[in-house]
């Protein structure tokens, strides 16, 4: 997927039990975890990010989560969304 | 028993996750009006990794899709299918044609992901005139039709009427869509009631469409479940008649007869019938379980 | 002979004519709850005199008392006594802004160990919204009336000097002294005791969360089946919006039944108000004032009593209402596969909380009920030991979740009884993994700091012990 011109995007919220993740262009790598869960879930979080992240073969990009104490499914659809946005993949409005 | 179906917003992560603790009878993943259009990609998202990931119970579960003038139909059907939605809700159905489309792609989508031909349901939400209308011919149109639902607030919309509490103005469009329902053999499902505040007007709604023969009614609201529920309990004087039917009948069937004196009445198929509905409403309620049931025999 | 006047020309002068010296303890209420400006008042006083090595001795420390925290920095406060403490005040202290450790005890511990002569006070600040110039004064009449003032009334009794600060003076007598003369030494008229919109703060409505409202539906009904719902009915709720959704829904049963209470207790709320005008309970026994509604009728209401924090559950009288309770409502931010409750600390270990009547009423109730949803938006409620025991397993009976009811094992037969009423009963084990079966397994942090709190049992035993947090 690294192929295609990546750029900024956004899913989720600030709401309770949403995490809102941006992804921001970068030569590199790199994921940024905010959580008031993070004792608890912190590696768990980041086990799933990877793996979503690894499933779209992303390489690149500055991905940061805001979590509000999202479960796992959320992250992951969450992270999806953002990452297939990034890739220009939604269709926004009503083409 | 599907007494109560209710709405839950796809885009909002916990009322997915407070689904799973409702006492709905089915829940309906929201694709629809509930999420902005900027929003359909990730309510789609959040609604196929909810239905992989919460054990939602042994209730059902459906979601509706966006209409077939968008073009997130075949996603929104591609993405909850995989994910295991056993019914998606069509809004805006105007008569078979709409149906047929979205069958014919639920075919394509169902042997693709090798899932058994015809698994996947649909509830009919019936919000226009034409829809009326056509309502039978819909509930016709694919074998997969299970129930047709009644949108009230576009349909008046479309009639150019005030939407009332009372609902004097879909009375007619009520009993048309009842009438189709049962001609076609599926379900009658209930407009919403929309003021989520008010829990008695939503059950003086129900029992209203109960009475008229509505096996369900649509909720927008968590808060509505317990009136939906109550309307739809019955009586402990009409359990109690209907299990002295049922018992009345079965020795009928064992003395070989059709019909039976109960309490000087004459009892056929039709109140047996009637019976085991009520039975059957009040097994759901919780009113009633084997073990009383064994006893009262 | 002529009498020197109490009344003082301000509270300098209260403080000076007091006696107060460093070192001392100086008390408060918090019936004007997050409106309070008295405490703040007070210190920002005694920090001008000059005095230093105070302890705040406070039935509880509220968000708008955060100030307290540039009064420990000044060193006027260098100790804290309190049954609850706010977390914008929590997060400071559990990361070690307070020397010394801060006492935590329950309503009923408090006046107790003053009894006991355990908690000695030297000086009382009772903030009234009426008062007249020998001292006798109540909280049901003046511009910032908050109801009951029940958790000064051992302060009066038991403090050296009593100062009662008022912003309404009326002409002597006033009759309806909730505090009477003879125990007050001093009265300062003030500007403003207290904001009258904030008073009647916090969450005292009937949620509208569905979780909530499913719990709580469950929780009447337990209490239906429990054996105990008879007339001659005695209960207690919080003021969260699901224990009072469990009044509600409870209420509802009663009317269906025909059933009549004979008191509901505690902290009072307009719903239970609302119960006792329909002639559900009988009298109402309240120690603090929730709203506006509970303010009004404990003014107006023969059947709306005050009671003291001893009357209400303090463990060395010679016994107290919750002593005759059947049923308390209460929540919890952790409970253990013990029943231990948790409301001291939050998940990190941060104080955020305390007791309150919590231990009280648990242990003085036949049935003590914990209304909790299994997790709060990632973080379960069940852990295998909770950071903080704020009531010992031992008075809990059970605990009502949205995914079953969980009887602690002491309970048998209330478990048969409420599992022949159709209840869903599981065990405190099943729901600890149904949550994390949706959470996943929380690992846990082991906090090794120094003590920064002591959580003192309503029998002036060490209960339980809170560690600094090191980020």
């Amino acid at each position: 997927m690294n192929s295609k011109q990546m750029k900024r995007a956004r899913a989720g919220t600030l709401e309770s039990g949403d995490v809102l993740v941006t992804i921001e262009p970068a030569d590199a790598l790199e994921i940024k975890l905010y959580s008031p869960v993070i004792n608890q879930f912190g590696d768990a979080i980041m086990r799933s990010v990877r793996e979503v992240v690894e499933s779209f073969g992303v390489t690149s990009g500055t991905i940061s989560l805001e979590d509000q104490g999202a479960l796992d499914c959320t992250i992951r659809a969450r992270l999806a969304t953002a990452i297939r946005r990034s890739f220009e993949e939604e269709e926004g409005v009503d083409a | 028993m599907k007494r109560s179906y209710l709405f839950l917003p796809g885009n909002q992560p916990t009322m997915l996750q407070n689904g799973a603790v409702l006492p709905a009878d089915v829940l309906i993943f929201d694709l629809e009006d509930s999420v902005a259009p900027a929003e359909k990609d990730a309510a789609r998202e959040l609604v196929a990794s909810a239905l992989r990931s919460i054990d939602y119970g042994r209730r059902g579960l459906a979601v509706r899709i966006n209409d077939l003038e968008k073009l997130y139909v075949k996603k929104d059907l591609e993405a909850v299918v995989t994910a295991g939605a056993r019914s998606v809700m069509v809004p805006k159905v105007n008569g078979a044609r709409t149906l047929h489309h979205v069958a014919v792609m639920l075919d394509l989508i169902e042997e693709e992901c090798g899932i058994e031909k015809g698994r996947t349901k649909v509830i009919a939400l019936i919000e226009t005139a034409l829809g009326i209308e056509k309502a039978f011919e819909a509930a016709m149109s694919t074998p997969r039709v299970e129930a047709l639902a009644l949108g009230g607030e576009d349909l008046c919309a479309d009639l150019g009427c005030p939407r009332t509490k009372e609902g004097t103005e879909i009375f007619y469009s009520r009993s048309r869509l009842l009438l189709a329902a049962r001609a076609a053999g599926v379900d009658a499902v209930d407009t919403p009631f929309t003021d989520a505040r008010d829990e008695e007007g939503c059950y003086a709604d129900t029992v209203y469409a109960r009475d008229l023969g509505f096996d369900g009614k649509l909720s927008i609201s968590p808060h509505h479940l317990r009136p939906i529920h109550r309307a739809f309990t019955p009586t402990e004087e009409a359990v109690a008649f209907a299990l002295e039917v049922v018992d009345a009948m079965e020795r009928a069937k064992r003395e070989g007869r059709g019909a039976v004196s109960l309490r000087g009445k004459m009892i056929d198929l039709p109140v047996l019938r009637q019976a085991e509905r009520t039975l059957e409403l009040a097994r759901a309620s919780g009113m009633l379980t084997a073990e009383t049931e064994g006893a009262s025999l | 002979m002529t009498r020197q006047t109490k009344v003082m020309p301000s509270l300098g002068e209260a403080i000076r004519q007091s006696g107060l010296r460093d070192g001392m303890t100086i008390s408060f209420h918090h019936h004007l709850r997050e409106g309070d400006r008295v405490l703040n008042s007070v210190l920002a006083e005694c920090s001008v005199l000059g005095l230093k090595d105070l302890t705040v001795n406070a039935s509880a420390l509220m968000g708008c008392h955060r100030s307290i925290l540039d009064f420990v920095r000044d060193g006027t406060v260098t100790g804290i006594e309190c049954n609850f403490m706010h977390a914008q005040i929590g997060q400071a202290i559990s990361r070690g802004a307070l020397e010394r450790e801060v006492v935590f005890r329950s309503h009923g511990g408090r006046p107790a160990a003053m009894d006991r002569g355990e908690s000695r006070i030297d000086v009382a600040f009772i903030a009234a919204s009426a008062a007249d110039g020998a001292g006798n004064c109540n909280g049901k009449q003046g511009n910032a009336a908050f109801g009951s003032i029940g958790y000064a009334m051992p302060d009066a009794e038991h403090a050296q000097y009593v100062v009662v600060v008022t912003d309404q003076l009326f002409e002597y007598p006033l009759i309806d002294a909730s505090i009477s003369e003879e125990s007050v030494d001093a009265v300062v008229v003030i500007d403003s005791i207290g904001d009258p919109l904030r008073i009647m703060s916090g969450t005292t409505r009937v949620t509208r969360d569905p979780i909530g409202l499913l719990i709580a539906e469950q929780a009447a009904k337990a209490i239906g089946a429990s054996g105990l719902l008879r007339d001659g009915f005695t209960f207690q709720t919080g003021a969260g919006g699901t224990s009072l959704a469990v009044a509600q829904y409870l209420g509802e049963i009663m009317r269906e039944q025909g059933i009549v209470g004979r008191f509901a207790s505690g902290g009072i709320t307009g719903l239970l108000v609302n119960l006792l005008h329909e002639g559900l309970f009988e009298t109402l026994l309240d120690v603090q004032c929730f709203d506006r509604e509970a303010v009004l009728s404990i003014g107006e209401d023969a059947r709306h009593g005050e009671i003291s924090a001893t009357r209400y559950a303090s463990p060395a009288a010679k016994s107290s209402v919750v002593d005759h309770l059947d049923v308390v409502i209460l929540g919890a931010t952790e409970i253990d596969t013990d029943f231990n409750v948790n409301v001291h600390t939050d998940s990190n270990g941060v104080i955020m909380g305390g007791s309150g009547g919590h231990s009280d009423t648990a242990a003085g109730a036949k049935l003590s009920i914990i209304v909790a949803p299994i997790m709060r938006a990632r973080m379960p409620l069940i852990v295998d030991r909770v950071g903080t025991i704020s009531t010992p397993g031992e008075d809990i009976d059970l605990l009502v979740t949205q995914y079953g009811l969980a009887c602690n094992p002491r309970r048998s037969e209330l478990a048969s009884r409420l599992e022949c009423a159709g209840l869903p009963i599981v065990s405190i084990h099943d729901l600890k993994a149904k949550a994390e079966s949706i959470t996943g397994v929380p690992t846990r942090s082991t906090h090794m700091g120094r003590a920064v709190a002591r959580v003192i049992s309503r029998d002036g035993m060490l209960l339980d012990t809170i560690a600094m947090i090191e980020d």
